[in-house]
């Protein structure tokens, strides 16, 4: 009787989750995989065809440089998030209690703008007659502009701009749920702050790390926006390939072979997250009293 | 071309006996016109781009025939052919769209024949519009080219061909943008290498293609919505773009100029199509009938600073705009020295590859 209640009371509760989790999530996914393997007729039209022909396409040189440079273009985003956002969610978790949570809305408070209004911003910044090139023009450090957008600068400047929050509140999240009785005891035990650093905050945190550079690398890799907006529309990346085929070329199979590559890319990335994680969670567990 | 004449006349001839067959069914969609309907009865569902429409044009409509019309918004070419296409026209009576992308649909058999008795007014059209590709379904609500738009004030010298933007003089490297819609991409190159601008001969292609790439390097962007900006901010110095368009930046700086390179350019037009499967013909003809008067046309052009084939209109619109903005004064004749886009079936497949390669390279 009991266990009927609790097996219930679990459908009940993971029930809402799972129906959203299913319809929006798998069936939409499942869709694009089927697609990637069928062929494209014109105007969106999906044929029978069965083929590979989507996904041989991509390993052409042109598709794995737009691979690769999508890879690499997030990846490098990742770590520049990684290392300012390590520090940032040190300090505000070294706050008085009152600042940290005025610290964290602060490091909130940009998603409640519009997405696309706070890229643009970036655009009024840096374009050559933006303000930054102003000042530094007005204030004779340089004569003619620099061009600090429609590059791929901007787009790494961009990604890092637009999910920084996703990779400093993880950290946090880590930080804060650290047993501060660790940290005394090692200091008692004669550990200076950068041992202690290494040896207790760093792999107690690893995990919000990891999460952090989740929550960056993979909106990053289909981003479409930021490589339009400040890149100047001068890098195709996964994003912008897919959108194009979607939007513009309605081919519709190509598009959904894109995808596919992404959630590859994602899947594996993830698996390997797991398993360096679960090992590190392993040597924690020695550690653990 | 030949091929292409015979399709085009077979989907034609099949399009008129479904019509005629549809007509003995009494089904409502399809059919003969008839003189008599009673218009009020009828109702429109009309998409356009966003700020394309006259405000007072669809309520003029509505107070002269009591036919209620819906505006429809849509963002793109490709987004509203794919819509009508795999809905067979069904939700839309009538749709206004670039007249390659007209070609595609009635390729796809979704289009009427327009039947010229219940438009009087296409009398009002210029001569060389009634002799565009495609006046039997498509009739033309504006039209004009694509060219260099630069600032006069920032180059050295006036730009004369597609290669002032291909390969800029030192001065512009960098300060040069190219619309990024596929078949305006290639136009530049095309022209530039004396091809065809609906070219599908694989080696000029690839000539095309090497000749983008190249011309990549001295670029600031690929830009279709913002280029006026640039110039008018002085981040870009000269723009391809279309002449309309450019107006809007003349309009915030008279420094802008626009020209027409000496290779040719090409000749587009935006069109008013009728969906077969509509059950209000009538009131999809009446409505192109009230457009096509030369009062509510030349609002059309004094709204979106394009010109309107449609001399009657284009005596009306306030001269001090023709002064202001020099390419509406452009004559017919010289308009239609530049080639009409024409839809390419499946090689519009092969022009987005090479797009994306160029873009991607």
């Amino acid at each position: 009787m009991r266990d009927r209640a609790a097996a219930l009371e679990r459908a009940a509760l993971l029930g809402p989750g799972l129906l959203y989790a299913g319809v929006l999530l798998v069936v939409p996914l499942g869709l694009i995989l089927v697609y990637a393997f069928l062929t494209g007729g014109r105007f969106g039209a999906v044929d029978t065809p069965v083929t590979l022909d989507n996904v041989q396409r991509l390993g052409e040189p042109v598709f794995r440089d737009v691979i690769f440079t999508s890879i690499g273009l997030s990846a490098i985003a990742t770590v520049i998030a990684l290392f300012i956002g390590y520090p940032a969610a040190l300090a505000i978790s070294k706050l008085p209690r009152r600042w940290r949570t005025v610290a964290v809305i602060c490091v909130v408070l940009p998603f409640w703008t519009n997405f696309l209004i706070r890229t643009y911003a970036w655009v009024v910044l840096l374009n050559n007659e933006g303000l930054i090139n102003q000042l530094l023009r007005a204030t004779s450090v340089i004569d003619d502009p620099i061009a600090l957008m429609n590059n791929r600068p901007a787009i790494v400047l961009g990604f890092v701009y637009a999910y920084l929050p996703l990779m400093i509140l993880p950290l946090y999240a880590a930080i804060e749920r650290l047993d501060p009785q660790m940290a005394e005891a090692s200091t008692n035990l004669g550990a200076d702050p950068l041992t202690r650093f290494r040896t207790i905050t760093l792999p107690l945190t690893v995990n919000g790390a990891f999460s952090g550079c989740l929550f960056v690398f993979v909106p990053s890799l289909g981003n479409f926006v930021i490589p339009e907006l400040l890149g100047g529309g001068k890098t195709a990346t996964l994003g912008t390939l897919a959108r194009d085929q979607f939007l513009k070329s309605f081919n519709w199979p190509f598009g959904s072979a894109v995808v596919l590559v992404v959630l590859v890319i994602v899947f594996v990335i993830v698996g390997v997250q797991n398993r360096i994680a679960s090992r590190i969670e392993g040597t924690n567990m020695k550690a653990m009293p | 071309m030949h091929r292409l004449n015979l399709r085009r006349l077979a989907v034609g001839i099949l399009a008129l006996s479904l019509v005629g067959a549809a007509c003995g069914e009494d089904s409502g969609g399809g059919g003969a016109l008839d003189t008599d309907a009673d218009l009020t009865t009828q109702s429109l569902v009309i998409s356009n781009w966003d700020a394309y429409t006259p405000e007072g044009l669809i309520p003029s409509f509505t107070e002269a025939t009591g036919v209620d019309a819906e505006l429809s918004l849509h963002a793109t070419n490709e987004e509203i052919t794919a819509k009508l296409i795999q809905s067979d026209g069904a939700g839309f009576d009538v749709a206004f769209v670039s007249s390659q992308f007209a070609d595609q649909l009635n390729q796809a058999g979704v289009l009427a024949q327009i039947d010229p008795d219940f438009i009087p007014n296409m009398a009002n059209l210029a001569p060389e519009a009634t002799d565009l590709v495609g006046i039997d379904f498509s009739i033309p609500y504006t039209w004009g080219t694509t060219g260099i738009c630069y600032r006069e004030d920032l180059v050295s010298s006036a730009p004369t061909s597609w290669n002032d933007l291909l390969d800029p003089a030192d001065d512009v490297k960098g300060k040069v943008t190219m619309l990024q819609t596929d078949r305006w991409l290639m136009l530049p190159a095309q022209k530039s290498l004396g091809f065809s601008v609906n070219t599908t001969d694989a080696d000029e292609l690839a000539q095309v293609q090497d000749l983008l790439a190249s011309a990549k390097e001295n670029l600031l962007a690929y830009d279709d919505v913002t280029f006026y900006s640039r110039l008018v901010s002085g981040e870009a110095a000269l723009v391809e773009a279309w002449d309309g368009w450019c107006n809007y930046g003349i309009a915030e700086n008279p420094d802008i100029k626009f020209v027409v390179p000496e290779e040719g350019s090409d000749l587009w037009a935006d069109t008013m199509v009728i969906m077969k499967s509509s059950e209000n013909l009538e009131a999809a003809h009446a409505f192109i009938n009230h457009v096509l008067e030369p009062a509510n046309h030349a609002q059309v052009a004094e709204l979106v600073y394009y010109k309107v084939p449609n001399p009657g209109a284009m005596a009306l619109v306030d001269p001090g705009l023709i002064a202001q903005f020099p390419n509406l004064g452009m004559s017919s004749a010289d308009l239609l020295e530049g080639e009409q886009l024409r839809d390419l079936g499946e090689d519009n497949q092969t022009y987005t590859d090479i797009v994306t390669e160029v873009v991607a390279g």
